[in-house]
């Protein structure tokens, strides 16, 4: 084991009291935190207390906002306990973040020390060689007749020249390398507490925003427009970056032939965008190519079909038109959405049903074949009465609230049709009618702002350049001893010690015999002793 | 172009069964000569006492009868040739699906397979560790027949998402990281078996047992940290790259996503254990557990997550 280590691994143990004795309790338990065997068991614990998070549904985590509660109404039982246990918020619980709290104190703790003994060593000679260098691995020795000041010099040159720091006297060098190993490890173990700051100022300062726009829709950077927003503890929520832009295109390519038909192979939304008071540009915005307004980014994140539908009351008077969202619910882009009408006269309207870009029929009913729009089609139902929206609540425009709906009948069954585009619906009694204009589609972006976001990937790079260097380079010292041998000669012996688990080079101490014209083969302990 | 997209794509499939052909000739040859050691192990000579610093344990290793010395060396020669009809598959994958082989997990599991077999190559061509052969094959073996069987997938495009060249440097970088924690999780399993021997002291083994066919747990242990400590950066490496891929796509570098978890898992306890290797009190037997629990993560990370939790990742096309 290393010097530097066993400082530190031994100091578990409680050191004699002599002040108040609280404050050797004090001592006590910082020596403990600040501890080897500490940093293991906290480490264990965070790898333990990570699992449950993975297992469970995490609000403000999961990609399904409502697999909390849908978990919950599952099992109602056990979901309080485990709600007050913090097991749907694992990474934001009081819990997890003492385990790393401590973790980072006891970093903090051990590595600072070790800091100062390194500064210290690395202003200090290399350390004396020991009384018997045989004991030391890679132990070499042989007879020589060459003048001991020659030796010394020729083995400091070598040494040197190989990047050792070297200290010589007349009979002895002490040579030593691979400082940079502990630099690597402190840097690595201090970039961490780099990391958690850069971290945290995304959680305190960002946000993060949803929202979908229908082809030639168009959005502007305001909270206001977003269709979710979650903002951190200091967002400043009037402050957002100024910006808009519309989408004028959206689109879409998939394979048509091959293994996997029907796989999506690029998504495109091409976007006209103003930041500021500035000109109006084109971007075009794909998977992993997000619009970036001053860190302020736009992921494309999904899309879908809106089809664009013109709705006429019982006055035949237009009272809606213009695209409708509807959400794909698998991979052939099978979507359902509603189409509401408050306006209309003399009664509400509203309508429900799904779409298929490819159309076709199974035994199963309609389905959608291919997810690109070969053969569109809308199947609806239609719905008369009040809508709700007189009572102030906010709707989601993907929902009917069917309360005070009377669903239309013709013959005593629920009315509905499939349209293609073009194609007119007409209501029984004349209620209204709905045509289907055209197919376009939606983006989904994914919008957010991270400050903290450099801060975090200049420690990680910290981090992963200081761990590979302690882990690479090897600490190691060398010793060269003369001693007057018994026939008027010279006895050379080297040894070398590594102060990482790792041993050293293999051949740094043939080099150094080879340099000094000695013999190459090691010797062991007994030919020295003897 | 006499080779077009689908010549390619039976090439590789046909490659990756003889790879699996081959792996279990090997494998035999393996575990006939481990069988042929343990009948035998009698004779123990003294391991080079030289480097006897980081053991400090009884050194020997059995002698073995010259039989099964030879059937190790054929299990050797069919492991490298297997590891190349493995390349092969890999390559050709790669020509038929015009990308890098490795979109799904499929793929995965032919790269990692070809990781590990290539880390146990390289470790063995500096190291006394065919003893690991038996139990690398037979590991590299499952994974191929599970990849062949379950997991099968033709080649194809990627989805958009996936179409980084951060996936490329990611998926690399864990696959890499993977290979070799896999030679470094036997490493440590058989430094479990050999210390359980070496513990008692004998220096005459008894005969019949399987420990005392094994490198020292000296060559074990270096073995396992090299291991270690090669793939610990890698598979940092892989993390921070995931994250930054995250960040390209989603807008967040990290997201408690369970695969996100789950490498996170096996980072720290990877951590945990090279701490615990500098650990008074805790070198050797302890610290190894938290290897194994570290490699443990990393497969459930690899399959459990893939199949039976779902999360943004959930797109492994299986
Ligand atoms: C916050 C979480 C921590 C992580 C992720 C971490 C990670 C690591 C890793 C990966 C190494 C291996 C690098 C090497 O061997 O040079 C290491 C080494 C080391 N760590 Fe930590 N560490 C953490 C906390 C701590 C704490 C709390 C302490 C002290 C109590 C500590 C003290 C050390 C020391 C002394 C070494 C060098 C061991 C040696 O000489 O081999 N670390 N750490």
């Amino acid at each position: 084991m290393t010097d530097l280590d066993t400082k530190t691994t031994a100091s578990g143990h409680p050191p004699p009291a002599q002040a108040a004795p609280s404050w050797g309790w004090l001592r006590w338990a910082w020596r403990n935190l600040t501890s080897m065997r500490t940093a293991v068991v906290l480490l264990a614990l965070l790898a333990l207390a990570a699992i449950p998070g993975s297992l469970f549904p995490q609000r403000n985590v999961a990609s399904d906002p409502a697999a909390v509660i849908n978990y919950m109404q599952d099992n109602p039982r056990i979901s309080p306990w485990l709600d007050r246990m913090g097991m749907f918020d694992v990474y934001a619980s009081p819990w997890f973040a003492a385990i790393y709290i401590l973790l980072l104190i006891s970093m903090t703790g051990c590595v600072l020390p070790r800091s100062r003994r390194l500064w210290q060593s690395v202003r200090s000679d290399p350390p004396p060689a020991p009384r018997n260098l045989a004991r030391l691995e890679d132990h070499r020795s042989w007879e020589t007749t060459r003048e001991p000041a020659e030796i010394i010099a020729t083995a400091a040159a070598h040494l040197r020249r190989k990047g050792f720091r070297v200290v010589s006297t007349n009979d002895e060098i002490r040579a030593e390398r691979g400082y940079l190993r502990e630099v690597g490890n402190l840097a690595f173990h201090l970039s961490l507490l780099v990391l958690l700051v850069g971290i945290a100022a995304g959680k305190l300062i960002g946000f993060e925003g949803r929202v979908a726009v229908a082809e030639g829709g168009t959005f502007a950077n305001d909270l206001s427009q977003y269709d979710a927003f979650t903002p951190s503890a200091w967002t400043d929520v009037d402050d957002l970056e100024p910006l808009s832009f519309t989408l004028e295109e959206f689109d879409v390519s998939y394979q048509t032939s091959g293994p996997n038909l029907g796989q999506p192979s690029e998504f495109a939304a091409r976007l006209a965008y103003r930041a500021g008071s500035g000109e109006e540009q084109t971007v075009t915005v794909e998977p992993n190519h997000p619009l970036n307004v001053n860190e302020t980014k736009f992921f494309l994140t999904g899309n879908g079909y809106a089809p664009v539908v013109t709705v006429r009351d019982g006055r035949d008077k237009v009272v809606f038109t213009g695209p409708v969202l509807f959400l794909p619910l698998d991979s052939s882009y099978a979507s359902d959405g509603v189409i509401k009408a408050p306006d209309a006269q003399p009664t509400e309207l509203a309508f429900e049903g799904f779409f298929l870009p490819t159309a076709d029929v199974g035994p199963q009913g309609p389905y959608s074949r291919f997810p690109d729009a070969l053969n569109p089609q809308l199947f609806l139902t239609a719905f008369t009465g009040d809508l709700g929206f007189g009572d102030g609540v906010p709707q989601s425009v993907f929902t009917l609230d069917k309360d005070d709906l009377t669903q239309v009948r013709r013959d005593g069954q629920p009315f509905s049709q499939a349209l293609s585009v073009g194609e007119t619906m007409r209501l029984p009694g004349g209620q209204g009618t709905l045509t289907f204009d055209r197919v376009s589609r939606f983006a989904n972006f994914q919008i957010a702002y991270d400050p903290g976001k450099e801060i975090t990937l200049v420690a990680a790079i910290v981090l992963f350049v200081g761990l590979t260097t302690s882990l690479i380079v090897r600490r190691r010292r060398l010793w060269l001893r003369l001693r007057p041998s018994t026939d008027a000669g010279t006895l050379v012996e080297i040894a070398g010690y590594s102060l990482t688990r790792r041993e050293p080079p293999p051949h740094e101490i043939e080099d150094l015999v080879a340099a000094l014209g000695g013999a190459s083969p090691p010797t062991t302990s007994k030919d020295v002793s003897a | 172009m006499i080779f077009d997209e689908q010549t390619f794509a039976q090439l590789s499939n046909g490659l990756v069964y003889s790879a699996i052909a081959v792996y279990a000739l090997a494998l035999l040859a393996y575990a006939a000569e481990t069988a042929g050691q343990v009948a035998g192990a009698t004779t123990l000579v003294a391991d080079s006492p030289a480097r006897s610093r980081l053991a400090g344990a009884t050194t020997m290793v059995a002698a073995p009868p010259s039989r099964s010395r030879r059937l190790g060396a054929v299990g050797t020669s069919l492991t490298v040739l297997a590891f190349l009809l493995n390349l092969g598959g890999v390559i050709t994958r790669g020509l038929a699906a015009g990308r890098v082989p490795w979109g799904n997990m499929y793929e995965f599991v032919l790269v990692c397979a070809l990781a590990a077999g290539a880390a146990y190559l390289a470790f063995l061509s500096r190291r006394p560790v065919r003893a690991f052969g038996v139990w690398i094959v037979a590991i590299v073996l499952l994974a191929l027949g599970l990849a062949v069987t379950v997991l099968y997938t033709p080649a194809g495009d990627l989805v958009p998402v996936l179409d980084s060249y951060w996936l490329v440097i990611h998926v690399a970088a864990a696959i890499t990281a993977g290979g070799v924690f896999t030679v470094g999780a036997i490493a440590t399993g058989l430094f479990l078996v050999r210390h359980r021997l070496e513990r008692r002291g004998t220096t005459q083994a008894p005969k019949g047992r399987y420990a005392a066919t094994l490198p020292t747990t000296r060559t074990l242990e270096q073995v396992a940290h090299t291991a270690h400590i090669f793939a610990f950066p890698i598979w940092t490496f892989a993390v921070i790259a995931g994250a930054i891929w995250a960040e390209n796509s989603w807008g967040r570098y990290w997201g408690w996503d369970p695969k996100e978890t789950w490498a996170f898992i096996t980072w720290v306890c990877y951590a945990a254990h090279l701490h615990a290797q500098a650990t008074a009190g805790w070198r050797g037997v302890r610290a190894s557990w938290f290897a194994l629990a570290g490699y443990a993560a990393f497969l459930f990370n690899f399959f459990g997550v893939n199949l039976w939790i779902t999360g943004l990742h959930s797109y492994a096309g299986v």
